[in-house]
């Protein structure tokens, strides 16, 4: 292409002056206030924790201790069990929870998007949202066995609901302004839901995949506690009929580090996709 | 000359929730622009100014009438028209390079001729070095900088612009006026100009369209013969405050002062 014709005028100094500074996340001390605060917290729980077992004043038999807690841990990774228990419950979670996913944001983009179709399932929707979803395990126990499908059932419609909800919401509040853009300059129907509707919802997209995890986790709890043959959360059952506190602990903070795990990466992704958004409005 | 878009007996009326009757919002509108003209539409706020332009841009059908370009009947958003939209309107989650880009990927242009047009128009709004700057990070008068390169880009047969200064300060707004001109100049573009400012107007046109009050209708077209080109110094001109006179007193016999 030929030299560019340069009309207007540059924008130094002025439009430099003018433009806000490239944003940078949080100052650093402002992070490091962050995490002493939040850290010095969880350790000093931990402290306390161990102190009152270690002092005598609480029976461990009730509370069971960070050291002992440990303790099992190692002991159930070196007897080896706990792989096959990891592994079930893993399968459990990602099957049912990555079904949600690719059912709930279609289902909230059409509910969203499509003024019948929100007439048609909006009600199904609310309903299937007033009510605890695994209240429905023993009727899904009973069409789908103690096995894995029962699990994957309770887990997808524990996460689906708020995915579903969450994605709608977000397309409803898109700007009408930048649709018109999209139409303006004769934008596909595809492209406006990839350009436009899509990085709007984004969001509440968001809020909703990690509400979704924290419900398809519980699905995975409270689907292998009520009947189950396997999984982390069958190991914390058994555990707790032998009155093995510290085994019960230890499957615990393996769902925490978990759930921990999940909200960190969605939020990594999320960082991604929402670059664009001023830094002031994240801490 | 010939002429690049016509309104033939516009008309547009739609469903008043208020009242549950039909609201007339443009009545009987015949107007035209010739090949390279820069035409303003003024008229006191809601008149239907913007309406109208959405109209000849296709994005709203009218009740009645037609609307042509280049002879051929407008029923959708097309390629021989862009528009330079109110608020600038650039998508918060695309950098500068990508807003510019997003007309040439809706029209299926992509890749390296894109990417040369894009910097092209970058280039000639003045926003080199910002490519990949995201709209908050920018200001105002550059965020209009950005929408005006998004339709150059384009290369419309008709430029549409809907009161793109009217949220920039005073200085900022007479500066991008008279950039306005010179591109104008450069690429010989045929410009609908809507805005509320009749100072800015009479700057930029060769015709000023008065609208009258709701139901929008023209009450008259003025012609603007101050020589080119313009420099700001213009406004200062006897016969400029004569031209300004004269199409307030036109807004002001009917449905008072044009909104500030």
């Amino acid at each position: 292409m030929r030299k560019p014709l340069r009309i207007m005028t540059t924008p130094s100094p002025q439009a430099t002056l003018d433009a806000p500074p490239k944003a940078a996340g949080l100052a650093w001390p402002l992070r490091w206030q962050r995490r002493l605060i939040g850290g010095a917290t969880v350790l000093g729980l931990v402290a306390l924790w161990q102190a009152v077992v270690s002092l005598g004043l609480i029976d461990p038999l009730y509370i069971s201790s960070p050291v002992l807690v440990i303790q099992a841990g190692i002991g159930a990774f070196q007897d080896g069990d706990i792989w096959a228990d990891i592994r079930v419950s893993s399968i459990e979670f990602c099957v049912g929870y990555l079904a949600a996913i690719a059912i709930g944001i279609p289902l909230g983009l059409a509910t969203g998007m499509n003024r019948r179709f929100s007439y048609l399932l909006g009600p199904f929707i609310d309903i299937m949202n007033a009510v605890p979803r695994v209240t429905f395990l023993p009727i899904l126990i009973l069409w789908f066995g103690i096995g894995l499908w029962s699990k994957f059932a309770v887990v997808f419609l524990g996460a689906l609901v708020p995915i579903a909800i969450a994605t709608d919401t977000g397309v409803r509040t898109n700007e009408a302004r930048f649709v018109r853009v999209a139409r303006s300059f004769g934008a596909s129907r595809l492209k406006l839901l990839t350009s436009i509707i899509l990085p709007g919802t984004v969001p509440y997209l968001f809020t909703g995949l990690k509400y979704g995890a924290g419900r398809a986790l519980l699905g995975v709890v409270v689907g292998e506690l009520y009947a189950s043959t396997a999984g982390v959360g069958h190991m914390i059952a058994d555990a707790g009929n032998l009155f093995d506190t510290s085994t019960v602990m230890f499957g615990v903070t393996l769902f925490m580090v978990t759930g921990i795990g999940v909200t960190t990466l969605l939020n990594r992704i999320e960082q991604h996709f929402d670059r664009w958004r001023p830094q002031e409005q994240q801490r | 000359m010939t002429v690049k878009l016509e309104a033939r007996n516009i008309s547009l009326s739609y469903g008043d929730p208020a009242s549950g009757g039909n609201l007339l919002a443009l009545s009987d509108i015949n107007l035209q622009v010739r090949e390279g003209e820069f035409v303003s539409i003024v008229g006191p706020s809601g008149c239907g100014k913007t309406t109208f332009l959405s109209v000849v841009d296709g994005l709203i059908r009218a009740s009645a009438g037609q609307i042509l370009v280049d002879g051929h009947v407008v029923t959708k958003p097309g390629r021989d028209r862009a528009v330079v939209f109110q608020d600038a309107s650039l998508l918060p989650w695309r950098s500068v390079r990508r807003n510019v880009l997003y007309g040439l990927e809706c029209a299926g242009i992509t890749g390296r001729p894109a990417e040369e047009r894009a910097a092209h128009f970058i280039d000639m709004v003045g926003l080199r070095g910002f490519e990949e700057r995201y709209p908050y990070q920018l200001s105002g008068g550059m965020q209009q900088r950005v929408n005006l390169a998004r339709a150059l880009v384009m290369d419309p047969e008709l430029l549409l612009m809907d009161e793109p200064f009217a949220a920039l300060d005073a200085q900022t707004r007479e500066m991008m006026q008279e950039e306005l001109l010179q591109i104008w100049r450069a690429s010989g573009k045929t410009v609908l100009f809507i805005t509320h400012q009749i100072d800015e107007a009479i700057f930029l046109s060769d015709r000023v369209i008065v609208f009258s009050a709701r139901p929008g209708r023209v009450k008259e077209s003025v012609d603007i013969t101050l020589d080119r080109p313009r420099s700001l110094k213009l406004k200062r001109d006897p016969r400029f405050h004569a031209l300004e006179d004269r199409i307030w007193g036109l807004i002001q016999e009917d449905g008072g002062p044009p909104a500030r």
